[in-house]
């Protein structure tokens, strides 16, 4: 590894492969959870052990696959922001469904 | 690549004050065209969430008809193709050029193993007649023991012939969504294939990686929504 490099990684965090490895070996087991949890009878809790699952998943991905644990406050705020904004239009959009007809139909 | 021009690497745009700098810029731009692709498939989700909520039945007999095995094999597809973009991203960063192109080949590889697998399924709902338009079929709603291999499986009583019709929703929102991620795979492999020429000539291998990690994190968003996808369409209609 040349000095530049070594310069490089103290200014931007690399991430190693036993990360990476670990991340796999995690999201492997979390496809297994859903898979297993759907031959289940949980009624109501279908879904949501599903996308609870899901969420994990997408929580390591965005983590550590995508970097953001390790990224600057701007992105880590971008991601925020999208969070937010999804949840706020989603929730805005049902609470309309539902203040008018939900189950009505 | 890397030789210095003046004071700063071959690399670095003159109208930034640093490779750090140019990096972030590039970083945040990444982040906020991510941010309107969660908007954009948002929208899909909530379609999905409130029809399912409007048309249950229909969802619930029309989402038996998804292969779990396909769509289990296609998330380890998915994943293992992740991991191995995120390897990639660390070849890149560590200045490993063959690592680099073979991350980068695998990537492509599994990303085409998706592909052919989500043929697999198009096709059986080709040949079901399961495809919205002109020539979809009603059959295995309105008599769920002609559909022997779904049937022995979920046991779905018949739908009344007004809710059946709504299974055609359901097709229609399976198919543009899975569809639209789909086609976000193939563009991925596109740029795929053409970094893993620049990476045979070292583009990405000499201490400039922002370009293999961006792609990377677009990648694994593709990872991220099929999660939600599989969870949704594939596994939360199992029992009802």
């Amino acid at each position: 590894m040349s000095e530049q490099y070594e310069q490089a990684e103290h200014a931007h965090h690399i991430v190693g492969p036993k990360v990476y490895v670990v991340i796999l070996l995690a999201l492997l087991v979390g496809t297994a959870l859903t898979v297993w949890a759907s031959f289940l009878e949980l009624g109501i809790w279908n879904p949501i052990v599903a996308l609870a699952i899901a969420t994990g998943k997408a929580i390591l991905v965005v983590l550590f696959f995508m970097q953001v644990k390790y990224s600057s406050k701007l992105t880590k705020l971008t991601v925020g922001a999208a969070i937010f904004m999804f949840l706020a239009l989603v929730g805005m959009t049902l609470s309309d469904y539902m203040s008018r007809a939900w189950g009505r139909w | 690549m890397a030789e210095t021009h003046e004071e700063h690497p071959s690399y670095q745009r003159h109208h930034f004050e640093s490779v750090e700098q140019q990096k972030d810029a590039a970083n945040f731009a990444m982040w906020l065209f991510l941010v309107t692709e969660v908007m954009f498939f948002g929208g899909l989700f909530t379609a999905y969430l409130i029809y399912r909520n409007w048309y249950y039945a229909a969802f619930v007999a029309a989402s038996h008809q998804l292969n779990v095995f396909w769509g289990t094999l296609n998330t380890v597809v998915l994943i293992l193709s992740s991991f191995t973009m995120a390897m990639g991203v660390w070849c890149s960063e560590t200045r490993r050029r063959r690592g680099l192109v073979l991350c980068l080949s695998l990537t492509v590889a599994l990303g085409m193993c998706f592909l052919g697998i989500k043929s697999i399924e198009y096709h059986e709902k080709w040949e079901k007649h399961h495809i919205p338009g002109d020539h979809y079929s009603l059959q295995s709603f309105l008599n769920p023991a002609s559909d022997a291999e779904v049937y022995s499986e979920y046991h779905d009583k018949p739908l009344p012939l007004d809710m059946a019709r709504h299974t055609e929703i359901y097709f229609s929102l399976y198919f543009v969504m899975t569809g639209m991620h789909a086609l976000h795979m193939i563009i991925g492999i596109g740029i795929l294939v053409f970094m893993i020429f620049r990476a045979q000539a070292g583009a990405y291998t000499s201490g400039h990686a922002t370009y293999v990690e961006n792609f990377g994190f677009y990648w694994h968003f593709v990872d991220l929504i099929w999660i939600y996808l599989f969870a949704l369409l594939y596994l939360i209609s199992r029992h009802q």
